[in-house]
């Protein structure tokens, strides 16, 4: 790429930024708030909008510098700018993306981050208090989030040892799918915990975002208004489809009826598992992929999650976790260098094992790190604050406890 | 004077209210609630996991009769509510001692 400002590159990457900003808010937030009890429907959204709000200014503060400031021995950004000092006054254009501009680039990768922190929260609705959370959110974002995006995104070892991960596979779902379980294991079970939708209207919204905004999250990430961004638009939404007919395919045949939430999780396991490989892999996969990454997970919250006895509210685990890993893996299977250049070696199918075996040492370490130090800031956050709210406020609901508001009035 | 408490489908409620409209019978209280009868509600699949789910929807209809109208307006629900499914309610039936109109004063069959 020629570093020269592309109007065209610039206006889909601020498109594509805010494509991703709906997915947060109100994407999640809807999704998430329609599958709870009526008692922690504002609770639930409350914790998808403070978590952008927080991930926002920490990341112009120090985040983006930490992420893609110059490399200190594969760990971590040097940080140079703090506050983005001087950047958007200099007009300079984003190093990795060199058509577009910095100030741009960065705030793309911003909702990136806000996305990842906000999917956790769907694993400790019901039964987390707020102000502990708000304090697990800067947090995460600096002990988990911002090494792993460095060593994938800016440029760190696993970058350096030949992984590759386009949109997130690695460093958004599998990172918030592993830390969400590791804190529901640290919470423990709701006193009900059972899956039953309040209002599975906002769920269809919430997804129906999700998957809109998906095509900012992927095929931005292409970072340009190209080919690229083309391929990763059509192969994004086969896995989607793939993944929303698989999963109603299974509720048929497990239970005999298709259910509206089993197809819309379908495709959020579809559209969460071609994350890492859409800039990589052509329509056939895509559609393999959607259609086994569905099955997989499935089974990971009907069968899975039961046997195990964690409580993952919204299967953030189920879905994310297991699909991050799955997609990511499928890149290691999948890829083909004549979709994108920048592969130093195709996947299997090229009859090349390399770049398997970089994914594998990838997703392993960053889900034994996902885990290890969200279950360390859960324990700290735990024996200081306390990681959970009184049992009368869970039994009556966060929204009237914790807020002082009613999702649904009587009068 | 009885009183008929009777417990339906939240689907068949406008069918009801259309006959007892034809019956003459215009006054009555009406609300929702859930409740669960013999069958204990119903399984609702999510994620591939059932759940039972005990206690459903239900809306429950007050009306006060004069005793000389109880049939024409007991068979009324039971042709309208009636599904033949489980879950079709109930109907309970009550004498009520006195009947005063808050308005008027009147008390009695008058105040119906």
């Amino acid at each position: 790429m020629v570093a020269v400002l592309n109007s065209g590159d610039t206006a889909w990457m601020l498109i594509s930024t805010a494509l991703v900003i709906l997915m947060t808010i109100p994407g999640v937030a809807l999704f998430y708030s329609g599958l709870i009890k009526r008692q922690n429907v504002l609770n639930t959204m409350f914790l998808s909008f403070i978590t952008f709000s927080i991930v926002s200014i920490i990341w112009f503060v120090f985040g983006y510098d930490l992420v893609f400031g110059q490399d200190i021995y594969g760990l971590l950004g040097t940080m140079h700018n703090p506050f983005f000092n001087g950047i958007l006054e200099s007009k300079a254009l984003a190093p990795l993306a060199p058509t577009i501009p910095t100030g741009l680039y960065a705030i793309f990768q911003m909702t990136f981050a806000a996305i990842t922190v906000a999917l956790i929260s769907g694993a400790i609705v019901e039964r987390m208090k707020f102000s502990t959370w708000l304090l697990f959110v800067p947090l995460w974002l600096l002990l988990v989030y911002i090494p792993i995006a460095h060593w994938m995104w800016g440029g760190g070892w696993l970058a350096q040892l030949g992984a590759f991960d386009f949109a997130g596979g690695i460093v958004v779902h599998l990172s918030s799918g592993i830390a969400a379980l590791a804190l529901v294991l640290l919470l423990g079970i709701r006193k009900d915990m059972r899956l039953l939708p309040h209002n599975l209207g906002y769920s269809v919204i919430g997804a129906g975002l999700l998957w809109f905004g998906w095509f900012g999250f992927n095929a931005g990430s292409a970072l340009s208004a190209g080919d690229l961004a083309v391929s990763t638009m059509i192969v994004t939404n086969i896995s989607a489809a793939a993944g929303m007919l698989a999963w109603v395919l299974m509720d048929k045949l497990n239970t005999g009826k298709p259910t509206l939430l089993g197809a819309l999780s379908g495709a959020i396991a579809g559209l969460a598992a071609i994350t890492p490989a859409a800039g990589y892999v052509n329509i056939t996969a895509a559609l393999i992929i959607g259609f086994v990454t569905s099955i997989i997970s499935y089974y990971a919250v009907s069968h899975l999650k039961p046997l195990l006895g964690y409580d993952d509210a919204l299967d953030v685990f189920g879905i994310h976790g297991v699909c991050g890993i799955f997609g990511s893996l499928a890149v290691g299977i999948f890829a083909l260098p004549a979709i994108n250049n920048v592969l130093t070696s195709g996947g299997l199918i090229t009859g090349s094992f390399n770049l398997l075996i970089s994914q594998t040492i990838a997703i392993v370490t960053v889900a034994l790190y996902s885990f290890v130090v969200t279950w360390i800031i859960g324990k700290v956050l735990d024996k200081t604050m306390g990681l959970r709210v009184k049992d009368a406020d869970e039994v009556q609901g966060l929204d009237i406890n914790l807020h002082e508001e009613s999702g649904y009035r009587l009068s | 004077m009885k009183r008929i408490i009777t417990i339906i489908r939240p689907d068949r409620l406008e069918a009801v209210k259309d006959a007892l409209e034809k019956l003459g019978i215009h006054g009555m209280t009406v609300e929702d609630v859930k409740g669960r009868g013999r069958q204990l509600g119903i399984t609702e699949s999510y994620r591939g996991k059932d759940y039972n789910v005990d206690l459903l929807p239900k809306v429950r209809l007050e009306i006060v009769v004069k005793a000389s109208d109880l049939d024409s307006v007991v068979n009324a629900i039971l042709e309208n509510a009636k599904t033949g499914d489980i879950g079709d309610g109930k109907i309970f039936i009550s004498t009520i001692e006195e009947v005063i109109r808050i308005r008027t004063g009147e008390r009695g069959k008058e105040a119906i």
